[in-house]
């Protein structure tokens, strides 16, 4: 194995049609026009000396090493911002050029720190590489001078020397051995968007600086990485690369975080990983990461993991380390003991969106095959299941509709309850380079969210509805497309039924769904509504976003089916920079629900009940399933308690601390007579559970993941399980101990049988995904390359279906008791429920969950920044820490749910979206008032949950 | 039940709430035709015992069924496997 060598072509890529012939050094060579000579030539394979050009930024020619001749012109232009053109003759290697070349490096080297014995960069500096590249044998220049490398000069402080910022938790800067090409300032603008660098100074003053000569840790810098990768030096170098050295075999693999799946080529040294460098040829992400995916992998390795089995008999004993063999026994016979005691229906499990599609289609066959039931279903429950419902319904597929590259091709962008810069990091800075270009931004959402102004990007109209209100602002923005004729009549007569889109049109035209009756209800000025919805429908190809803030709702799967109506009767689905498409949070929520962990349906979207399908299934597997839907999340919790549910296996999910109501969640546990817990560290879950079985990362197993844009793309193992098995093997080792055999040599295997079965993988192979990279499904006959975009030709489900969504208001009303609304939400550096990334120097960007309240709201209840207050709902309550911000408007209060102590859950209710049972997360009327410190309720759970964490270690006898 | 202002906790109670719940969307698209596509979306999503469990209500009274989910819930008995 070696390192996976990706070649920089020194200037991005043209994408202009048109090709131009030119001849660099006696060779003919083709390439797109607008292309630099630089590029050019390294498509012919001659790399010219470079320092400031790298291809994920636009050249700046400020090195002046990449100088070439070009015939019939004068001097030596440099070759970096230099366009070809036709029959144009160049050179890149002459006397002259070399002369010049190594006058440049001389100059460089000779205010530059010469240890490159002991630096960090050694055999990986592009200064290094150059000093090479242009022959440069001695520098005629000393130290004497002006430098920036010393910290004393003649004995006094040097003014040029700056020392190094080490306030990053994961990369140093160290300004010494800075060359000043900005290719870090260009990539924190380009790439990344943030705009946290700068070059302060002039001449050789000049130096980079992060804000206003802040630290990194103290500027705007969301420890994306970009700049660290653009960097030619050891100025910014990773400090595990300081502390391990340089990697020596990498190998490509997809973050484990959240539904934008990016790929990266894992460095490794050994077993021990290096560091993640995010992979150009990663069609999710272009070569860009976000913090997480980029840093934050230390969990793999944490302290807390738990590694052995281990069982007890009550929850309240501690926990006994056991063999594999001992546990999965224990667990087998106790889900045995259950069914023949309590039926065939009183168990099942809990497939993970963490895992990868092979395990989650094993657990939800476990369930099928070897308990006998359809009680199987996921944590997509509580986050997208109305978008498969909604967009099922509509269009005929729940898919989102497009890739990510089509936002480059977008006019006008709505987002809607949703917050990619934290959600879904590397897309945002891909939907603001297409903002920055002058696309239009319609952000809705009840919070002034980051995209609605940061660095270069201001939204159209920010419409900041009142939580709650989503189906009535969106039925309004149908209202005015309808009213003024805006819609895309041919469109709809091709594509949709006409009878249906006249009904749905007299609907929404009616006075309720008018901007101004909209305005009433959700506080938004009815003008701005009219201006949202006829710049949607006007201003070219439209497409809109959205997240949890629109499932999350008991009208969730109604506000899908708004969009969808929307997105159809404006003519904006079927081709590039359109579309509808939810932002999936989880890295493979998209696959597990594919993959069928819903309790009605096998994978690939088939209800359970239909022959045809459930005879292929049972017809493979050899067994006779049960056509009957199984027990959804909270309706398992609700069987629990009833007493007819007993047992569960839960693989990678944390129910107790994501799903809502959690004292729901843990009467419902505490009922159960088994719970099977597979997990890397003892979650919150874990304190009612029977038996652990310790799982893997996604560094130690292979598999695929599917992103939010539908790409299946591979995980590859870097490193051997350190609790002993994959997640999957684990699986079948239950499954066996139950008395049902699964035999898989490698998940290449389990993805055959996945596309043996389900009609929209039937091309999909590990072999085809290693040739490919990635493929986005429906892959089959029909599609042999994938479907980048959906509903090209045509809906999914023939004509596309428009739906009445009439507005119907929560039953959880504010009061005079519970006056406040509470909405939830989560932030750039932790991860969902914050299992991993807690365990993690990211948490020094987020130590706590904080209660955002307007100023307005807190000085009517004496409350000052920083103060823990008392939120408390109808559920239950709470306390944390309050942040006095304008970002709520006054009414609103928000909180993230990262952090087991703070327990927001407690505070959400049980209601749930009519069609799905997905939570109602993003509505709950609270009260807020001043308090001194953590609840009873926190403090009692801190002392259970110490109680129920406990683990007796013996001396094993391995 | 205390009031309006609590969460639907108790399950018997809660399956009420969310076939009224569905009940509402499907009067809103068409009220002839919703009973039948309550009855439907029940099917479709419920398990056995939750379909045991509303029609056994129902048969006990079915206090605080809307009308039209009353209706679908009279059609489920026949969807219902024997246990
Ligand atoms: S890490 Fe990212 S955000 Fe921070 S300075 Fe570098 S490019 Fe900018
Ligand atoms: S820090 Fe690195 S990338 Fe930035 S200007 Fe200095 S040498 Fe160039
Ligand atoms: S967390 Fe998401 S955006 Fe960040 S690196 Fe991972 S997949 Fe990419
Ligand atoms: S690489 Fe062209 S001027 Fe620096």
């Amino acid at each position: 194995m070696s390192l996976v060598h990706e070649i920089d072509y020194g200037t991005p890529r043209s994408k202009s049609a048109k090709q131009v012939t030119l001849t660099v050094d006696g060779q003919k060579v083709t390439v797109p026009e607008g292309t630099s000579i630089m590029r050019a030539a390294m498509q012919m394979g001659t790399q010219i000396p470079k320092l400031c050009a790298t291809d994920m930024v636009d050249a700046f020619g400020s090195c002046r090493l990449c100088l070439v001749e070009i015939e019939g012109r004068a001097g030596t232009p440099a070759s970096c911002t230099t366009p070809i053109a036709p029959g144009m003759v160049v050179k890149t290697q002459t006397e002259r050029l070399r002369q010049l070349r190594r006058g440049v490096m001389e100059l460089y080297i000779s205010d530059h720190p010469l240890d490159c014995l002991t630096c960090s960069a050694n055999g990986d500096c592009e200064l290094q590489d150059m000093a090479g590249a242009v022959g440069l044998r001695g520098v005629r220049y000393g130290y004497e001078g002006e430098n920036h490398v010393f910290a004393k000069q003649g004995g006094a402080a040097n003014p040029s020397w700056l020392p190094e910022d080490e306030s990053n938790p994961y990369f140093t800067y160290d300004p010494s051995k800075c060359i000043v090409c900005s290719r870090c300032v260009r990539a924190c603008e380009e790439v990344q968007g943030t705009f946290a660098l700068t070059i302060a100074g002039r001449g050789f003053d000049s130096r980079v600086s992060p804000g206003m000569q802040e630290s990194f840790l103290g500027s705007e810098c969301v420890s994306c990485g970009a700049c660290v990768q653009a960097c030619p030096t050891a100025t910014l170098n990773e400090k595990k690369v300081i502390e391990i050295g340089k990697p020596e075999h990498s190998v490509v693999t997809t973050c484990a975080y959240c539904g934008v799946g990016c790929s990266f080529k894992a460095e490794m040294r050994g077993e021990e990983l290096v560091r993640m460098v995010p992979y150009k040829n990663g069609e999710a992400n272009r070569g860009h990461s976000c913090v997480k995916g980029r840093f934050a992998w230390g969990y793999a390795t944490h302290k807390e993991r738990i590694l052995k089995p281990m069982i007890r008999a009550k929850v309240t004993d501690p926990w006994k380390e056991v063999s594999w063999e001992e546990a999965i026994n224990r667990a087998a016979c106790e889900f045995k003991r259950i069914q023949a005691k309590y039926g065939k229906d009183s168990v099942g499990g809990i497939t993970s969106s963490r895992c990868t599609n092979e395990e989650t289609f094993l657990v939800q066959k476990l369930i099928r095959a070897a308990f006998g039931n359809n009680n199987v279903d996921t944590c997509a429950r509580v986050c997208h299941s109305p978008t498969g419902y909604g967009l099922g319904q509509t269009y005929g597929t729940s898919a989102g509709t497009q890739n990510f590259d089509s936002v480059e091709d977008s006019d006008v962008i709505i987002v809607i309850g949703a917050n990619p810069a934290a959600a879904h990091p590397v897309f945002a800075s891909r939907m603001k380079k297409r903002l920055r270009q002058g696309a239009k931004l319609i952000v809705i959402d009840p919070r002034r969210t980051e995209l609605v102004k940061s660095a270069h990007i201001m939204a159209d109209y920010h419409l900041s509805l009142l939580p709650g209100t989503n189906v009535a602002m969106l039925t309004a923005f149908a209202h005015v497309v309808v009213t003024e004729k805006l819609y895309d009549e041919r469109f709809i007569r091709e594509r949709c039924d006409w009878d249906e889109f006249q009904h749905w049109a007299d609907f929404v035209s009616s006075p309720q769904n008018s901007p101004e009756a909209v305005a009433k209800i959700s506080g938004v000025p009815a003008e701005q509504i009219c201006g949202a919805a006829r710049l949607y429908a006007t201003g070219g190809n439209g497409a809109i976003y959205y997240g949890l803030g629109v499932t999350e709702h008991s009208q969730g799967t109604t506000a899908v089916m708004a969009i969808a109506n929307l997105a159809m009767a404006t003519g904006n689905i079927g081709r590039p920079g359109v579309g509808v498409n939810p932002l999936r949070g989880q890295n493979n929520v998209q696959g597990s629900c594919d993959m069928g962990s819903f309790p009605h349906e096998l994978s690939g979207y088939r209800h359970i009940s239909l022959d045809e399908p459930r005879h292929l299934f049972e017809k493979d597997w050899g067994v006779t399933l049960d056509k009957e839907p199984g027990l959804r999340i909270p309706n398992m919790l609700d069987a629990a308690i009833d007493g007819t549910f007993k047992g569960i296996y839960i693989q990678g999910e944390d129910i107790l601390q994501s799903d809502p109501d959690t004292k729901h969640v843990s009467a419902g546990l505490e009922a159960m007579e088994c719970v099977v817990v597979q997990d890397l560290f003892l979650n919150e879950t874990a304190r009612f559970a029977h038996v652990f079985l310790p799982g893997s990362t996604f560094l130690e197993k292979n598999g695929t993941f599917t992103n939010a844009e539908r790409r299946v793309q591979l995980v590859r193992k870097v490193m051997s399980p350190k609790n002993g098995y994959e997640d999957w093997e684990i699986t079948c080792l239950l499954s066996k101990a139950l008395g049902y055999e699964m035999n898989y040599g490698h998940p290449s295997e389990i993805m055959d049988e996945i596309a043996r079965l389900t009609p929209g993988f039937a091309n999909v192979s590990f072999k085809m995904l290693e040739e490919r990279g990635s493929v986005q499904w429906p892959c089959n006959d029909k599609a042999p390359n994938g479907s980048p975009i959906m509903h090209v030709n045509g809906f999914v489900r023939g004509k596309g279906k428009f739906i009445v969504t009439e507005y119907i208001p929560t039953d959880e009303k504010i009061g005079p008791r519970f006056p406040l609304l509470l909405t939830t939400g989560r932030i750039l550096s932790q991860y969902n429920v914050g299992a991993q990334t807690r365990r993690t120097a990211n948490s020094i960007w987020h130590e706590e969950d904080r209660l955002e309240i307007h100023p307005h709201d807190a000085e009517q209840r004496g409350v000052r920044d920083g103060d823990w207050v008392r939120l408390a709902s109808r559920s239950g309550e709470t306390t944390l820490r309050a942040l006095i911000t304008d970002r709520v408007a006054p009414g609103v209060v928000y909180t993230t749910f990262h952090h087991p102590d703070t327990q927001a859950n407690v505070i959400t209710t049980d209601y749930s979206d009519w069609a799905t049972n997905c939570p109602e997360y993003k509505v709950t009327a609270v009260q807020v008032s001043p308090s001194n410190g953590p609840s009873r309720w926190q403090q009692e759970y801190e002392e259970f949950s110490r109680e129920t964490r406990r683990i007796a270690h013996t001396e094993a006898a391995e | 039940m205390s009031s309006s202002e609590d969460a639907p906790h108790d399950t018997g109670n809660k399956l009420v709430y969310m076939a009224n719940q569905i009940g509402t969307f499907f009067k809103s698209q068409d009220a002839d035709t919703a009973p039948a596509k309550i009855a439907e979306h029940i099917a479709k999503f419920w398990d056995p015992r939750m379909r045991r469990a509303i029609v056994a209500y129902l048969d006990s009274g079915g206090a605080g069924l809307d009308p039209a989910a009353r209706q679908a819930v009279e059609t489920l008995r026949a969807s219902i496997p024997r246990s």
